[in-house]
């Protein structure tokens, strides 16, 4: 049946002007269409950021190198975070949510179709319109190169008296455009999990994907709300004569720094919850068990997601709050680990006493248990204040959110895409390809991000374009360096992969995990209704159901 | 003859300062700005609690990191096997519980032990001795001011050494003049960032002399690499020749007449100040006594005729995008204004 599906759409294909394929594309409502544009537009954006993240570490391969000017540097560290988290992260992860979900809960697609196509555009755009700010050159100052004020953007730093023209005005209203796109979808996801579920997918049987992205789009609301409240607020200021942040006439620029981190440390959550959601899937597959304690795993979600919203100071340790600020977000920075660990037990206790097989998205899964339990760790040091006051702002910082960022978040990812590039293609990516991009980007991602830990720790600060030599930083930077390009490298194995096989990958079948979520049920790819008729489940596992009707999870539920 | 005198004595008094500055630089220097490696209490307490955090957290490290390659390489599954699943496993709640309170436990003593440092930094009372700073973050220089003593200097800070029996530790006011900033000693203190619109403050009580190296560590602008921060820890004496230096009036060598007068009637006087000049600017920093700092531009070059005369001329190239604007000047008014500087000591 899967094999028909193909068969039929390749000749479509052949048989038509690429204009009306094109055409198809960009008017789509479908669930499954708009998550692949998501995800190809995230990968698009991934290889950019990355070559801006190389740009840097070439200039800081050695004291004093003049690779590019102070000026190219800021704009290119300012354009990597921006572009890393919000056209990168967040895209990838709602294009997974946007395939997914619906085929999870047996629905036919999301609740608002055409909402999902409008959130999807204005994020394109959003990212476009930062983009554009490179256009125009010197000749215009400031008006036509991109910012330059990092990617929080910290007042007044922003404002029209140290950013004048308009580079900081892309920023803040493609962080706008892309902010009301995020709404969108969290309020789509929220709506389909809710509203769309299968008969008999109680909430208590839903996949914890499900739970977990259901999580993640309430976090959506209350985290970007706040960030296109300061956008707006900051665009008052710059040309209606506003001065919440305007500190030379009385403004705070503190009121910034607590509107950015109310948006940014729930972000961190909204990024890695979903990363919990794919190892979620993904460990339990491999281990041929079924998640551990899945009722401690939503309410640990759950907990994450209310603590996580009283911690944003934390990234304020050094901004001179008093003692008892200090000692209240320590405790909750701290609190969070409880419920985190958790998670990490619960997989551990999925993996415990299972027949655990090694295919490259388990790989990619025990990576990234391995490297979130040390991200987790260097996130209790930076809780603990006083700590945090000598490693705040240094590369001990940045050390620990990459660890986070691409050991956590993008090791989860790639365990996604070789997980469900079969189910989206209908081919299996390349296993020895697949081996050889994890191995090369373990090693490359160890060597660059656990090393740049010391600098931080010898007194270097991030955000620097150039430091002194002899200060104990030179050796260092330049292995962090050497593993960047590895990890380069491992980036084209991975993207190689993806063309190779989509082409000449072996054929997947509806179900090459032999795996118990729902969407394995249907043809790989999926036809466009996704299911001819709305399947009835019993338990949380349904397919497991099906193929061992001796001894269903519906029996113990 | 008076004046006479007193030349030779700032002379003398800055001889004296260039040896003990030598002496502190060669030996007792500290050239990597370690957090592990303090000489001050609030960077010594916080080592402390440094290593406690690390000791809790690698522990759970080593039994985590244990368990999960156990069950890596025990579960993985064998080749012999005969392809039936393993025993399915729901859960436990004994166990759930077990990883719940024993990380809750460990959350609560991370917190009493760092709320105890926390208090003891912040909330620490001010012995009668103290030297008091005001520190004001600039893009991208220091400007340091001792209101009781009179001094107003720039990017290298002298603070006395602290005897714990007789401690004088040095309280800093922290400002901003334009964007956010952020003083950073490692070996002496944490960073206390400096916000325009608000005063912070910060304390040190180093008990060894010599050069400690710190840096702006709040992105500030464009040259917040090159907003380097040095700061010289005197004993009693030399901290007392140096203060008596800067409350010296500037050097009004007739000599140097011609290059006082470039520095007068050109736009150094808009952002410098030379006391007893025209020169009152507070855009730049104070060069009333720059030959007294080893090196300008915010440490980004050493203090040397050579590098002023470039930095008057060009800036850029040696700190490309601080505000120093290049002066364009004739090469013989340039030569008179170096001259007049150098006898700015």
């Amino acid at each position: 049946m899967s094999s028909d599906a193909i068969a039929i759409q390749t000749v479509e294909a052949a048989g038509r002007p690429w204009v009306e394929t094109l055409h198809e594309w960009v008017t789509t409502v479908d669930h499954k269409r708009l998550g692949i544009l998501y995800i190809l537009y995230a990968l698009y954006f991934l290889v950019i950021g990355g070559v801006e993240a190389t740009i840097m570490r070439i200039q800081l391969m050695r004291p004093h190198n003049d690779f590019v000017s102070p000026q190219v540097f800021n704009r290119m560290f300012t354009m990597h975070g921006t572009t890393m988290i919000f056209f990168v992260a967040m895209p990838v992860l709602f294009g997974f949510a946007n395939y997914l979900v619906p085929l999870m809960i047996g629905a036919r697609d999301m609740a608002f179709p055409r909402l999902n196509a409008f959130s999807f555009w204005l994020n394109f755009f959003g990212g476009h319109l930062l983009y554009f700010s490179f256009l125009g050159g010197n000749g215009l100052y400031g008006a036509g190169t991109a910012p330059d004020v990092g990617w929080w953007a910290y007042a007044p730093l922003a404002s029209r008296a140290f950013s004048p023209g308009h580079s900081s005005d892309y920023w803040t209203i493609a962080l706008l455009v892309s902010g009301f796109g995020s709404i969108g979808t969290a309020i789509n996801i929220i709506a389909t999990i809710i509203s769309m579920r299968c008969t008999g997918m109680k909430l208590s049987r839903m996949p914890l994907f499900a739970w977990l992205n259901l999580v993640m789009s309430g976090m959506v609301l209350l985290a970007i709300t706040p960030l296109s409240a300061a956008q707006i607020m900051l665009l008052v200021d710059r040309y209606l004569g506003g001065h919440f942040f305007d500190t030379q006439a009385g403004g705070s620029a503190t009121l910034w720094m607590h509107f950015f981190w109310i948006f940014g440390h729930p972000e961190v959550y909204v990024l890695i919850i979903p990363c919990f959601a794919f190892v979620s899937e993904i460990v339990p597959v491999f281990s041929r068990k079924p998640i551990f304690g899945y009722p401690v795993m939503v309410g640990a979600t759950v907990c994450i997601a209310f603590v996580s919203m009283s911690v944003w100071a934390h990234h304020m340790f050094t901004i001179g709050m008093n003692s008892y600020a200090n000692s209240f977000f320590t405790i909750t920075t701290m609190a969070v680990g409880v419920p985190t660990g958790i998670k990490i037990f619960n997989w551990l206790g999925t993996m415990w006493g299972g027949k655990i097989q090694f295919k490259t998205p388990m790989l990619f899964c025990i990576g990234f248990l391995f490297q979130f339990l040390i991200a987790g760790l260097t996130g209790i040091m930076l809780a603990s204040s006083p700590f945090d006051w000598q490693l705040s702002g240094s590369y001990f910082v940045v050390a620990h959110f990459h660890y986070v960022i691409v050991g956590g978040i993008l090791f989860a990812l790639f365990g996604a895409f070789y997980y469900w590039y079969p189910k989206i293609t209908g081919r299996m990516l390349n296993e020895s390809l697949g081996k050889l991009h994890f191995w090369l980007f373990v090693i490359g991602f160890h060597l660059t991000f656990d090393l740049m830990h010391i600098p931080g720790l010898l007194g270097m600060p991030r955000r620097i374009y150039t430091y002194e030599p002899g200060r104990g930083w030179d050796t260092l930077n330049f292995l962090v360096t050497i593993g960047a390009f590895v990890q380069g490298i491992a980036i084209l194995v991975f993207v190689a992969n993806l063309i190779i096989s989509y082409f000449k990958g072996a054929k997947a079948g509806n179900d090459p995990w032999d795996a118990w979520t729902l969407e394995w049920s249907v043809s790989s790819p999926p036809p466009a209704y996704n299911f001819a008729s709305i399947p009835v489940v019993a338990s949380r596992r349904p397919l497991w159901d099906l193929k061992h009707p001796e001894d269903p999870d519906s029996h113990y539920e | 003859m008076v004046s006479r005198a007193a030349g030779i004595l700032v002379l003398l008094a800055g001889l004296l300062l260039a040896a003990g500055l030598c002496v502190a630089d060669t030996p007792a220097d500290h050239p990597v700005p370690n957090i592990f490696e303090p000489h001050s209490t609030p960077a010594e307490s916080i080592r402390h609690l440094a290593y406690f955090v690390l000791a809790v957290t690698g522990l759970i490290f080593l039994i985590v990191f244990s368990l999960l390659s156990y069950a890596v390489v025990k579960f993985r599954k064998r080749p012999a096997d005969a392809g039936s699943e393993p025993a399915q496993v729901y859960g436990s709640t004994q166990i759930e519980l077990a990883w719940t309170i024993i990380p809750i436990l460990i959350v609560v003593v991370l917190f009493l032990a760092t709320a105890r440092v926390i208090h003891a930094i912040q909330d620490a009372g001010r012995p009668v001795k103290t030297v008091e700073v005001t520190a004001i973050g600039h893009q991208f220089w220091w400007e340091f001011r001792y209101p009781a003593l009179g001094i107003v200097t720039a990017n290298e800070l002298h603070v006395p050494v602290s005897d714990p029996s007789h401690p004088t530790p040095t309280f800093l006011k922290l400002l901003s003049a334009d964007t956010d900033h952020s003083f950073w000693i490692p070996q002496l203190a944490g960073k206390t960032d400096l916000i325009p619109n608000r005063a912070n403050q910060t304390w040190l009580d180093p008990q060894e002399t010599g050069l400690f190296l710190g840096q702006c560590a709040q992105y500030c602008g464009t040259q917040h690499a090159k907003m380097l921060l040095r700061v010289y820890v005197d004993n009693p004496e030399d901290f007392n020749v140096w203060v008596r230096g800067q409350r010296q009036p500037a050097n009004k060598d007739e000599k140097e007449a011609a290059g006082r007068r470039v520095f007068e009637t050109t736009a150094c006087v808009n952002c410098h100040a030379v006391v007893g000049t025209n020169g009152t600017g507070r855009f730049g920093p104070d060069l009333t006594h720059l030959m007294s700092r080893r090196t300008i531009a915010a440490g980004a070059a050493e203090n040397t005729p050579a590098n002023l005369r470039l930095w008057i001329q060009n800036p850029d190239a040696i700190k490309t995008g601080s505000l120093m604007p290049a002066m364009k000047l004739s090469d013989a008014d340039l030569d008179a204004l170096v001259g007049y500087l150098e006898t700015l000591r």
